[in-house]
């Protein structure tokens, strides 16, 4: 495995194509609290992430990936700075408008998975169909069909609490995938997992998430998994440290 | 989304009995106490209500309720006949009596001495004997609940005699009463007979009871009576309410069973509100991962109260079922007859656990108003 350094400068290059990549962040600022107690955790973060490619956001705890995801997401709203998600101005959007674009383009894998554990396995799966309006059953059958995929086809009507941590997280890739997000949004799939099954979801993510015209983006502190990515963008102290692709020689 | 609301609610079976449970519990107690309420307030003044016959009763104009109406001479009656608009008015004679049985044991008893030619004021449904055989000597009729507190457990038997102030009284019916305050037994008899059974007294007539001539209004005419005499005339509803405020302002009842109510209403609010409000907690990742997928505000806030609506729904048709079981069981129980689950009962615990389900849901949807959904990306 190889990894070939891009950029080694503090913050990366802009791009004026806003429409060209299908996330870009410029100039993202995020301050929590205000006065004397105001805490900076990203600091005019530039960014590009590209679809059809694997993007690994990594860093020390607190280095502010997991705001900058939050951000990219649409589940926080900048200090300062711009986001745009496939050419639409994110950071202008609120309310209504933004919850809508988070349902129709973006898919979210959670490190606790957050499966609700009262329904069964297809069902989790089955949510965001059913939050865009599908009725209940074909939204089941598509998601049983999305679960055959992850390999869990025989476990569509198991409950949460009958599967093991990388069965969960497989479910939950499901659900993250079944209404054909544009960007994937990833938070540590791999932290609550033992070597082997964190192994196994990172490459059905790479195996299943990305495709052509979907970027997938994963927070992510696992070493082990680095290899998956096709690039590695390194944080630090609020701010991009550098850029790495990364490729299996 | 609402049968994930549903799934939610109902996949910890634990926590979504409990919820049920407490709000049950709170409706049992207060639709119970209230109907009991009620039932004991109607006996203060159901004696009032029995009349049917008569729609106006005059009285002493300083009586406060029913128990304390002091006697009027007998010329009052004929100045109350003398008013116009009146169609009739007879006496109506009401006290309590002590009654001596032939094993020598003593009862209270409450009289009701009935104007000889009419008997108006009688009882309208009789069990055992004819209301006609009340003309024959020392002849007194009782209610079932008396009967049963006099002789019980034994058959209706006709011709029983008591002796009231030294005075024979032979039983010729038993009817039904609506049971009084002091749950004692009623005993009707001719005004005349019950002049015999009180001591002397110089004035012994406790009411008038008097009908409006048809077509006129009983207001006014109690209004004209009250001018001409002097006495406080009443409509029937007037002077039922007139004695149950009494009740209400002047005895600890209205307290005590206030007291039961508001623990009911408290204990149940406390306990739906706890559990509820920890399983919102709970969910709360659940909540905020809904939230990031797309689902709205609006959505998660029908969610809560579909759940809110569920819980409050299931439990209050428990505890009002459970409620009519308490009063279908204690039916047979003559001490507590006229105790029923009231309409008014199940519609103020209604609109009791509606505020309860409403409180609760409020501090659940405002926990996940607030809840920012990046919250999902915190280990």
């Amino acid at each position: 495995m190889t990894i070939q350094l891009l950029d080694s400068h503090a913050q990366q290059t802009p791009d004026d194509d806003l429409s060209f990549s299908a996330v870009v962040c410029r100039g993202v600022t995020k301050e929590f609290g205000s006065g004397d107690t105001v805490t900076v955790a990203l600091s005019g973060v530039d960014l590009d992430v590209s679809s059809g490619q694997m993007t690994l956001l990594v860093g020390e705890s607190g280095c502010g990936k997991t705001t900058l995801i939050s951000i990219i997401a649409g589940l926080l709203d900048p200090s300062a700075g711009e986001v745009h998600v496939f050419g639409e101005a994110l950071h202008q959007m609120r309310g209504r408008q933004l919850v809508r674009f988070r349902a129709e383009n973006i898919g979210f894998v959670f490190q606790q998975y957050n499966l609700l554990p009262a329904l069964t396995a297809a069902e989790n799966a089955a949510i965001p169909l059913i939050i865009g309006g599908e009725p209940r059953t074909s939204a089941v059958r598509r998601a049983t069909e999305l679960l055959d995929a992850v390999g869990l086809g025989n476990r569509a009507g198991s409950y949460p609490h009958q599967l093991s941590g990388g069965q969960q997280q497989r479910v939950a890739i499901a659900r993250a995938l079944v209404n054909e997000p544009r960007l994937l949004v990833c938070d540590e799939p791999t932290a609550a997992l033992d070597a082997k099954s964190g192994q196994t979801v990172m490459e059905l993510l790479k195996r299943v998430a990305v495709q052509p015209g979907r970027a997938v983006i994963i927070v992510t502190h696992d070493s082990r998994v680095f290899g998956v990515g096709d690039r590695i963008i390194h944080m630090s102290d609020g701010r991009v440290e550098r850029i790495a692709s990364a490729g299996k020689s | 989304m609402n049968w994930v609301a549903f799934r939610m609610l109902t996949g910890d079976r634990g926590k979504y009995l409990g919820l049920i449970f407490g709000v049950a519990f709170a409706t049992l107690l207060m639709s119970q106490q209230v109907s009991i309420f009620m039932g004991i307030i109607n006996r203060t003044a159901s004696q009032i209500l029995d009349v049917r016959d008569a729609s106006i009763w005059v009285m002493d104009n300083k009586v406060r309720f029913i128990d304390e109406a002091p006697g009027l001479p007998d010329s009052d009656l004929q100045r109350v006949r003398g008013v116009p608009g009146v169609a009739w008015a007879v006496r109506l004679y009401k006290g309590q009596l002590l009654a001596r049985l032939p094993d020598g044991n003593s009862r209270s008893l409450i009289v009701f001495g009935l104007d000889d030619a009419s008997f108006v004021g009688a009882p309208a449904e009789m069990i055992v004997g004819e209301l006609a055989d009340l003309h024959r000597p020392d002849a007194f009729i009782i209610d079932k609940a008396g009967y049963e507190y006099m002789w019980p457990g034994e058959p209706y038997r006709l011709g029983r005699e008591l002796q009231i102030n030294d005075c024979r009284a032979v039983l010729i019916g038993v009817c039904k009463a609506s049971a009084p305050f002091t749950t004692l037994p009623v005993l009707f008899t001719r005004y005349s007979t019950a002049s015999t059974f009180v001591s002397k007294e110089r004035r012994m007539m406790s009411f008038v009871l008097a009908q409006s001539v048809e077509g006129q209004d009983d207001e006014e005419v109690c209004r004209r009576i009250e001018k001409q005499t002097g006495l406080m005339a009443l409509t029937r509803d007037q002077f039922f309410w007139k004695t149950v405020k009494y009740f209400l302002g002047s005895t600890g009842i209205p307290v005590n069973f206030g007291i039961t109510i508001l623990l009911g209403f408290v204990v149940g609010a406390a306990v739906t509100g706890q559990t509820f409000y920890l399983f919102t907690i709970e969910n709360l990742r659940q909540f905020g991962a809904l939230k990031a997928m797309g689902v709205t505000n609006l959505r998660l806030v029908g969610m809560i109260l579909l759940q809110g609506m569920l819980v409050g729904g299931a439990g209050y048709g428990i505890g009002v079922g459970l409620t009519a079981l308490f009063f279908i069981g204690t039916s047979p129980i003559t001490h507590l007859a006229g105790l029923h689950m009231t309409w008014a009962a199940v519609g103020g615990t209604g609109i009791a656990v509606f505020v309860i389900i409403t409180i609760t849901s409020l501090a659940s949807i405002h926990k996940v108003l607030v809840l920012e959904p990046a919250i999902v990306f915190r280990g």
